[in-house]
């Protein structure tokens, strides 16, 4: 009954993207329609754990806002056997930096459908305000042992957006040890993901078109195709009665279009003259081209983690994450929180940073004496040179009756840096940071 | 490379040089680590909306699983 809960929602939030307003009211609807089927489940068969969670997302300066439900069921079999459901919706509103720099004079970009544009105003950072969408993503998973020493896990996952299909399998297997003292797991994940982007694939480090009528737009495919494989070799190492520690190994391939359809470059003049530094023309007007990323990625990520008991039973969880791949980005992150725990409350602050390296085809802004040369550009700051803090606080509750309700307030914080530019460009931002909140509220029984 | 190595061992110190005489518990002293608190990821739904979160706003993703994905914000 409730499985047909859960369709049924979908399939009406999935109709609704479109309409931000009232798609608010059903998420809403939509939880608490979840959970009240779920309830019901809870009573009858006495042996689901629900997990469900809702987060507000909100950026500075009227950027993106997300809202988030999600909620998950496991039905216990016994200690090691176990299925999970879990689904989650989320939407997306606001405007997003589309890649071009600030300029002296008020910038308009087409828009990605090619049905109409947006302006920028002198030295603001453009922003595509016609970004929103909608996500609906559920996924299942089993896990149960093989035999005392053996344990494997299946699961499967879909998730779609408008512009956006994700289809994913997953397994694993583990090999306990040393009793159990020592957890060997290996994991593979398998994922075929569909873009189709507004207006079409547009063609990489092309001009972008006026409008849709242009020759460009007719001549674009709907979709385009990315695969991805990833897998995971994991040591759990308890250490002593208080303390577990886990060192994973990484290895995540994707190919197919792993371009961004909805970012851009600007090219800057770089001929001497009144011009150098400002936005290079072409046909009479500003040059921007669509980004284009390399068709494979190759990342690897070394994970190490460490939990830790007190003796006043305070909890400190300690994670550190190396990734490099072959765009040439290289990232550290180091997230840190550590749990006061009073009788039946808890308070725990959190702390996390985070640092990368800038791709090897990030530019800022292409130059106009060698962009028809470029194989792959983008300005995409998300594969810059960037630094992001978050600082949370979580409190949490739990009732006599196991039940626990949680809720966590997080900022985050971003800062990219990089080439300066030069002539007019100097005088504009080209890093702009960010500033976001995130809200938690999560609620298990 | 070997930056990162010096951290991790930097970091694991003290946990290794506590811990190595004797690495693990017996069956019956696992009491502490049978706490639904200190299992490795004890909040999985705020995991996942954190994953999501930093998936589409930073380059990296993954390394405590899979890496993220099945969304077209990245």
């Amino acid at each position: 009954m409730a499985g047909k809960d859960l369709e049924v929602v979908a399939v009406a939030v999935t109709k609704k993207t479109h309409k931000n307003r009232e798609l608010a009211q059903l998420l809403t609807a939509a939880s608490c329609a979840l959970i009240s089927g779920l309830s019901q489940g809870v009573n009858a068969a006495d042996s689901w754990d629900v997990d469900s969670a809702f987060l507000l997302y909100s950026e500075s300066d009227g950027r993106v806002s997300a809202a988030e439900p999600v909620i998950s069921a496991t039905k216990n079999f016994d200690e090691e056997t176990k299925l999970t459901f879990k689904i989650a919706a989320d939407t997306l509103t606001g405007a997003s930096p589309n890649g071009a720099t600030a300029s002296d004079h008020v910038q308009t970009f087409t828009s990605p459908s090619g049905k109409g544009s947006y302006n920028a105003a002198a030295g603001e950072q453009p922003l595509d305000d016609t970004f929103k969408d909608t996500r609906i993503a559920l996924s299942t998973n089993w896990a149960a042992p093989i035999n005392r020493d053996w344990a494997y896990g299946v699961g499967g996952y879909l998730s779609k957006e408008h512009d956006y299909q994700s289809l994913g399998l997953n397994g694993s297997l583990s090999r306990y040890l040393n009793q159990k003292n020592t957890t060997l797991t290996l994991g593979l994940n398998l994922s075929n993901d569909t873009v189709n982007p507004e207006g079409g694939v547009p063609t990489g480090l092309v001009q972008v078109p006026l409008s849709n009528s242009d020759s460009e737009f007719t001549q674009r495919s709907d979709s385009e195709n990315k695969n991805l494989v990833d897998a995971v070799f994991g040591v759990t190492q308890v250490i002593n009665r208080s303390t577990i520690m886990q060192f994973n190994y990484a290895l995540s391939t994707s190919s197919g279009y792993l371009t961004d359809p909805y970012k851009i470059l600007s090219v800057i003049d770089d001929n001497a003259g009144a011009n150098f530094g400002g936005n290079f023309q072409s046909g009479g007007r500003d040059l921007y081209l669509y980004e284009k990323r390399p068709d494979s990625r190759l990342k690897q990520s070394i994970y190490w983690q460490t939990k830790h008991q007190f003796e006043n039973d305070n909890i400190l969880d300690v994670s550190y994450r190396y990734m490099f791949d072959d765009w040439g980005v290289n990232s550290h992150t180091i997230d840190a929180k550590y749990r006061f725990r009073f009788d039946n409350q808890y308070l725990e602050p959190q702390l996390r940073w985070y640092t990368q390296s800038k791709a090897d085809f990030y530019h800022r802004y292409l130059n106009s004496s060698d962009y028809s040369s470029a194989d792959f550009a983008s300005a995409d700051y998300r594969l810059g040179d960037l630094d992001t803090y978050t600082l949370g606080l979580k409190y949490g509750y739990k009732f006599a009756d196991e039940t626990e309700f949680y809720t966590r307030l997080s900022l985050y914080h971003q800062e990219s840096s990089g080439d300066k530019g030069y002539g007019k460009l100097t005088t504009q931002e080209l890093y702009p940071g960010l500033d976001a909140a995130m809200l938690i509220v999560g609620y298990k029984f | 490379m070997r930056r990162i190595i010096h951290i991790v061992g930097l970091l694991a110190l003290p946990i290794i040089v506590s811990g190595c005489s004797d690495l693990g518990v017996k069956p019956w002293e696992r009491d502490v680590l049978a706490q639904q608190e200190m299992n490795l990821i004890s909040d999985p739904l705020e995991s996942s909306l954190d994953d999501h979160i930093y998936f589409s706003k930073e380059a990296s993703s993954g390394g405590k699983g899979f890496g993220g994905g099945g969304c077209g914000c990245n």
